[in-house]
């Protein structure tokens, strides 16, 4: 039998970095009974409106992340067992008044939170959200609901380990929108809004309304701003250099 | 925390809390017929919530996906439909609204379930306070005969079996009962609970709560506006 010297074998693993982890807290008042020091992984959230970006550079980082050895587990928005059928009907619908519609959504965040972002983190894998609670947060503010209400309401979220918001100018998001989609999305446009009667007129109020709330929201939550107008590549880079410096518990 | 009065509603809002069995059902009805009887605007709010969050709501507690944490949020949510759709409609039009439970059932029972008090109450501070609460105490044995006598089909969460106080669904439904009586009572002063003592018969009970309804609600403004004829 061939004996295998460890060092040959398998030198790319040997380079496998296990993350360092950092003290860890809510934003608020919690979920009850989670014992915080047992959650060994990381979670990263990009945020942006449609058309950022968003969604290709978490595919790019899952692979790059996978390639480099972690586990990964992705969430994002209306994507419960619980509630996320029932989401979509409503919104197609719009028959649900505000507050009920932001604890639907907040319903759809809690059970993510505890049945994919906890068990994951507990797991030690790295949890990537798609969105997290402040695109939640600021399409409620832009629709008048109280800030210290969503404040007390999403005291139930982890603060993450890095939060990346994907900056693009609403001018972009729409040619972005019209390049892959036939049409702009009604929400996406903030059309329940009346900001116009026009729906590319209420797209570019609305959207530039959304980034200024998350500018404020930037404030408290201290989240990176990213360029999204460069190149995917160029984006991507960016990300990968902020991570690595995440999982070496700085 | 203000009532609808205190908001400048026109309608005013009654609510009862208590135990299962505790007979605040039969109460409410009873007042809403006295008040129907004299041709006023009432509304018994049955809390029909849409189907939509009502599906959702079934789904989780018949999966027994619920947490106390989504269970919270999947009865406020529930409960925000209601308000906003039915009760804050009807107060505008100056009906007196009688509700079968508030939000009380909610910061009673989730705090059993282990949700911190401020962030329950937290969130249902959108909710006005009611101009009256009527809370129907009974011994907490003789709430607990009036609904295991009939050895009903205790629901998982109904019976608390989700705190895992007991394997059995009839203890840990006591267990469960004890403990939110426990919650109504701590917050009884501190929400002006009016309470009622429920082991007296139900006409002794009616009597009172119809004394207290007429003599802090002045019934004659809720008569219905009759069509004026045209001349």
């Amino acid at each position: 039998m061939k004996k295998i010297s460890p060092v040959s074998a398998q030198k790319s693993s040997r380079q496998i970095v296990v993350p360092r982890s950092k003290p860890r807290r809510f934003y608020g008042l919690g979920i009850p009974g989670v014992e915080l020091s047992k959650l060994a992984g990381k979670l990263i959230v990009v945020e942006g409106a449609d058309g950022s970006g968003r969604s290709s550079q978490i595919s790019r980082l899952v692979e790059w992340l996978e390639g480099c050895g972690h586990a990964t587990v992705q969430i994002g928005l209306k994507r419960s067992t619980l509630v996320s059928e029932e989401l979509e009907l409503a919104q197609q619908g719009n028959i649900l008044s505000r507050t009920t519609l932001s604890l639907f959504y907040a319903t759809d965040f809690a059970d993510q939170l505890e049945n994919i972002i906890l068990p994951g983190l507990r797991a030690g894998m790295m949890v990537l959200a798609d969105r997290y609670i402040y695109t939640l947060m600021a399409r409620d503010m832009v629709r008048g609901m109280d800030g210290a209400w969503l404040k007390n309401l999403y005291g139930i979220a982890l603060v993450p380990d890095a939060v990346f918001y994907l900056n693009v100018a609403p001018q972009v998001l729409v040619e972005r929108t019209f390049a892959k989609n036939q049409s702009l999305d009604y929400w996406e446009s903030g059309m329940d809004l009346g900001l116009s009667r026009d729906m590319f007129d209420s797209f570019l109020k609305y959207q530039s309304i959304v980034a200024a709330k998350f500018r404020d929201l930037q404030a408290t939550y201290g989240f990176t701003i990213v360029d999204g107008h460069r190149s995917p590549d160029e984006i991507n880079q960016e990300l990968r250099q902020r991570i690595e410096t995440v999982l070496a518990g700085k | 925390m203000k009532t609808f009065a205190e908001h400048g509603f026109p309608g005013r809002l009654i609510a009862v809390e208590g135990l299962d069995g505790s007979g605040k059902s039969t109460q409410i009805y009873l007042l809403k017929r006295w008040l129907e009887l004299q041709g006023l605007k009432v509304f018994f709010s049955e809390w029909n919530s849409s189907t939509l969050v009502k599906n959702a709501t079934s789904k989780g507690k018949k999966r027994e996906l619920l947490s106390p944490t989504t269970f919270s949020l999947i009865h406020a949510t529930d409960f925000a439909d209601r308000y906003e759709r039915q009760l804050l409609p009807l107060l505008r039009a100056g009906y007196i609204v009688l509700c079968d439970r508030y939000i009380f059932t909610a910061f009673a029972r989730d705090t059993v379930r282990g949700c911190p008090p401020a962030w329950v109450r937290g969130i249902y501070n959108f909710a006005a306070m009611p101009d009256m609460l009527f809370f129907f105490r009974a011994g907490l044995e003789i709430s607990l005969q009036r609904i295991l006598d009939n050895r009903p089909q205790l629901k998982y969460f109904e019976a608390g079996m989700d705190l895992r106080l007991s394997n059995d669904p009839y203890e840990s439904f006591r267990i469960f009962q004890g403990r939110i009586l426990e919650q109504y009572l701590a917050m009884s002063t501190e929400f002006k609970f009016l309470v009622v003592d429920a082991n007296q018969p139900i006409e002794t009970q009616q009597t009172i709560v119809r004394d207290l309804v007429a003599a802090r609600i002045d019934l004659s403004q809720f008569g219905m506006n009759k069509p004026t004829a045209k001349s």
